[in-house]
């Protein structure tokens, strides 16, 4: 939703402006992978005709992807949340020295705080190592504009550029304004260039040679770009900052004098030296690591930075104004009052509900992986017990399996979702058939990307504009893997997860089963006619199997004293359970569970 | 920069928060104000307590809210309007919608919802004004207006003029419920002013 005003300009999230501006500076082809804060990006950018846009398997595929649109002579975006670089990582180092030919911009948006995250890398260290210039906006204005900067920047130096954004650029609202649209490019056409193309150790060497070179140049531009502004004020003070710190900066010192760096690598040394010679003061504010501190520092500069900020977690004015200046903290804030904690949950009608509610009566060490599923270590299923990155549930239990050595493959399940098996499981299966593990795979596929908000992926038989795509056959894949035992099972029916997960626990052979049921947040899933459950109260024995289950729309109905028996229960009987029939999502898995006949299917309304 | 106010947002993921704060956004854009909105997505939003948080004023750096400094909080549930209590100060305002969402733990019977919770917000001298935005919208015609009912409360305590706010809400929401929207914004308007 955007709200038009008279100037043109529009009130729209980082996101959202990102895609804006990538449609203005007339990206030719965009791929990336869902990840928090990162995914509208690509979900808005595919809303423009002019621009390809897709959805890669992995962050890795998307930026070459890139590469290849860019040596063909188009410009490329390549987007992905802090991680998903780590994955990327490989052709972004060697994309430093071939550069292209239509710019390449990478779109890393970090995670401070890892509000939806493993982690909260600084990816401004991978523009340093990667020896690539990085951009660092503010605002969700400047994100765009910086966006189209990158291109013009990276198409003059020959170099990928970076862009980092954060949870607070990428999810906040702010006013944009509307930009020219460039007229459209000349057709890519793809032109051999071995020597920058072929990353043979001998051309690679003579490139090494180029990316210094490339750089110096850079430095030399940092010194005069208009994106590192000094913005002049009381000199007793003077801050060094970058992205969304500046903000902070500017509402904790609104008299300071400010040296904002939207260019955050390379670095200008002599704009900063002059900065530094100006101010009584330097303090160097930005989130998570000491970047710009430590460069600065090494210029033989002093200043304050972390020694007073903290690394850890998002910073906001209130934290920069109390590091610096403890005496303009405000007053005492009310202290939080104790409440039961309201974590997220899995929905009701959850699929992956009924696995983990399985597993979570065997004794097994669960080894999970990242997605919606991750919350099935949350209690009452407390039924997750590892989770380390994209596609480690695999091989870490092989791993485990290795380590404790024969007939020990019973103690492991690993579980994973079809986008994240797809993502980079794929090849740890691969490596548990090559080396003799028998520790049993569950696939929990749901059909969609959920946890990032309904993304397709090549199994869900649709591409990100909703068109029919060839949908990935997982039993097929998992087959020609060289697992022999490959199960479908619904994981709605509780009583048969239990049946079939024994079975190929036990089983002293890989196995794989893949548990196939629709995310109850599909828009087809969600347009279905209202069928709920509900619960015979006169039936049930208050024996809480179906609120074990942890069913957002399952609750527990204590007797008071003696309303038991007055009301015609056994007197042990302690409650009932109820089920909310506004949340119910017809899923029946607590109706699978239940053995006195207490939970039945509603009629279609 | 005391001339930004602060507007915090706080309830149960799948309440409606992201179409209130975005009509009231919307009208305070209208009005000439400068807007900055922070929310947070993914994993944090799977029936899990949110937050959005909304500052407007002449020109607004920072999207996020300092603790002590919201001036009106709109809680759409009754524990969510006192979780984020090192948020507000004496002089906040909150308007409350007066409904219980059982947290998981609650539910299943492992911990108590807190009696008269909103006590805690009263007996510290903050202003505390609850609508009953389910009656509200059930009255209007159709359930799910109850965040538009919440808006019409809030809109009460804001610098903006009515017809700025109904001609947004005819714009913004789907216009088969158009009737049932515009009654529960009038509906939550008186109910915001007691």
């Amino acid at each position: 939703m955007t709200a038009q005003s008279p100037d043109n300009s529009t009130w729209m999230s980082g996101n959202e402006a990102i895609a804006l501006g990538a449609y203005e500076a007339g990206v030719a082809v965009a791929s990336g992978y869902p990840g928090t804060p990162s995914t509208e990006i690509m979900e808005y950018l595919s809303a423009y005709d002019t621009v390809y846009t897709e959805w890669a398997p992995n962050e890795k595929v998307g930026l070459e992807v890139a590469i290849g649109a860019s040596f063909a002579g188009g410009r490329a975006l390549a987007t992905m949340k802090h991680v998903g670089l780590n994955v990327a990582a490989d052709p972004l180092f060697t994309a430093s020295y071939t550069g292209g030919r239509g710019g390449i911009v990478v779109l890393t948006a970090d995670d401070p705080d890892m509000h939806s995250s493993q982690n909260e890398q600084d990816n401004r260290n991978y523009a340093l190592a990667a020896k690539i210039p990085m951009l660092e906006p503010s605002d969700p204005a400047e994100a765009k504009e910086f966006l189209k900067r990158a291109f013009e920047l990276g198409e003059e130096l020959d170099s990928p550029v970076l862009l980092r954004i954060t949870t607070r650029i990428a999810h906040v609202k702010g006013v944009v304004g509307r930009g020219d649209v460039l007229p459209p490019a000349e057709k890519p056409e793809i032109e051999k260039h071995p020597e920058k193309f072929v990353m043979l150790p001998a051309m690679a060497r003579r490139r090494r040679v180029y990316v210094e070179e490339r750089m110096a140049k850079c430095r030399e531009l940092a010194e005069t770009a208009d994106f590192n502004v000094i913005e002049d004020g009381d000199k007793k003070r003077g801050f060094i900052t970058s992205g969304v710190s500046y903000l902070y900066v500017k509402e904790a010192f609104p008299e300071a004098t400010v040296l904002k760096l939207g260019m955050c690598w390379p670095l200008p040394e002599q704009k900063i030296r002059d900065f530094a010679a100006s101010v009584e003061q330097l303090f160097v504010v930005e989130e998570l690591d000491p970047f710009l501190e430590t460069q600065i520092k090494a210029m033989g500069i002093d200043c304050h930075g972390k020694d007073l900020i903290p690394a850890i977690g998002e910073l906001n004015t209130a934290v920069v104004r109390k590091s610096i200046d403890p005496e303009r903290a405000p007053k005492e804030l009310f202290e939080p009052v104790e409440l039961p904690p309201r974590p997220p949950n899995m929905c009701p009608g959850c699929p992956h509900r009924g696995i983990f509610f399985t597993l979570s009566r065997m004794k097994v060490f669960v080894s999970g992986d990242i997605g919606c599923y991750t919350l099935g270590f949350l209690p009452p299923l407390n039924a997750l017990d590892s989770t380390v990155c994209m596609g480690a549930s695999i091989p870490m239990a092989h791993g485990m399996v290795k380590a404790m050595g024969d007939g020990s493959h019973d103690r492991v399940v690993s579980v994973i979702g079809d986008s994240t098996f797809v993502h980079s499981g794929i090849t740890g299966l691969i490596n548990s058939v090559y080396n003799g593990s028998a520790a049993t795979l569950i696939i929990l596929d749901n059909r969609i990307t959920a946890m990032t908000g309904q993304q397709p992926n090549p199994a869900s038989g649709s591409t990100i504009r909703g068109e029919a795509a060839q949908e990935l056959d997982l039993e097929a894949l998992c087959r020609a893997c060289g697992v022999k035992h490959v199960r479908i099972l619904d994981p709605h029916d509780v009583p048969e997860c239990r049946k079939v997960i024994r079975e190929e626990v036990e089983r002293d052979e890989m196995s794989v089963i893949i548990a196939q049921a629709p995310c109850v947040l599909l828009p087809e899933m969600k347009l279905r006619k209202p069928v709920t459950h509900y619960t015979n109260i006169d039936n049930c024995v208050g024996c809480t199997s179906c609120i074990r289950l942890g069913c957002p729309a399952i609750s527990w109905t204590p007797f008071e004293e003696g309303e038991a028996e007055a009301r015609g229960y056994k007197k042990s009987q302690k409650g009932y359970s109820r089920i909310d029939e506004v949340l119910c999502n017809d899923c029946g898995q607590c109706a699978s569970l239940c053995k006195f006949n207490a939970i039945t299917r509603g009629e279609p309304k | 920069m005391s001339a930004i106010k602060n507007i915090l947002f706080s309830g149960v993921g799948g309440q409606g928060i992201l179409l209130a704060s975005e009509l009231t956004a919307a009208a305070l854009l209208q009005v000439g104000y400068d807007v900055k909105k922070s929310e947070v997505h993914g994993m944090a939003q799977r029936g899990g307590s949110v937050t959005a948080q909304l500052r407007y004023g002449e020109r607004v750096y920072s999207p996020l809210i300092d603790p002590g400094t919201a001036d009106i909080q709109m809680a759409f549930e009754m524990m969510e309007a006192v979780r984020y209590l090192p948020y507000l100060n004496q002089d906040s305002t909150v308007i409350v919608n007066t409904q219980k969402i059982l947290p998981p733990a609650v539910a299943t019977g492992q911990a108590v919802y807190p009696e008269n919770v909103l006590d805690e917000l009263v007996k510290r001298d903050i202003r505390v004004i609850g609508v009953d935005a389910f009656s509200i919208a059930k009255e209007a015609g159709e359930v799910r207006t109850a965040n538009v009912a919440l808006v019409g409360a809030l809109s009460v305590h804001l610098e903006v003029d009515v017809k700025v706010f109904e001609s947004i809400i005819e714009q913004r929401v789907p216009q088969r419920f158009l009737k049932e929207n515009m009654k529960a914004f009038a509906g939550g308007r008186e109910a915001g002013g007691r």
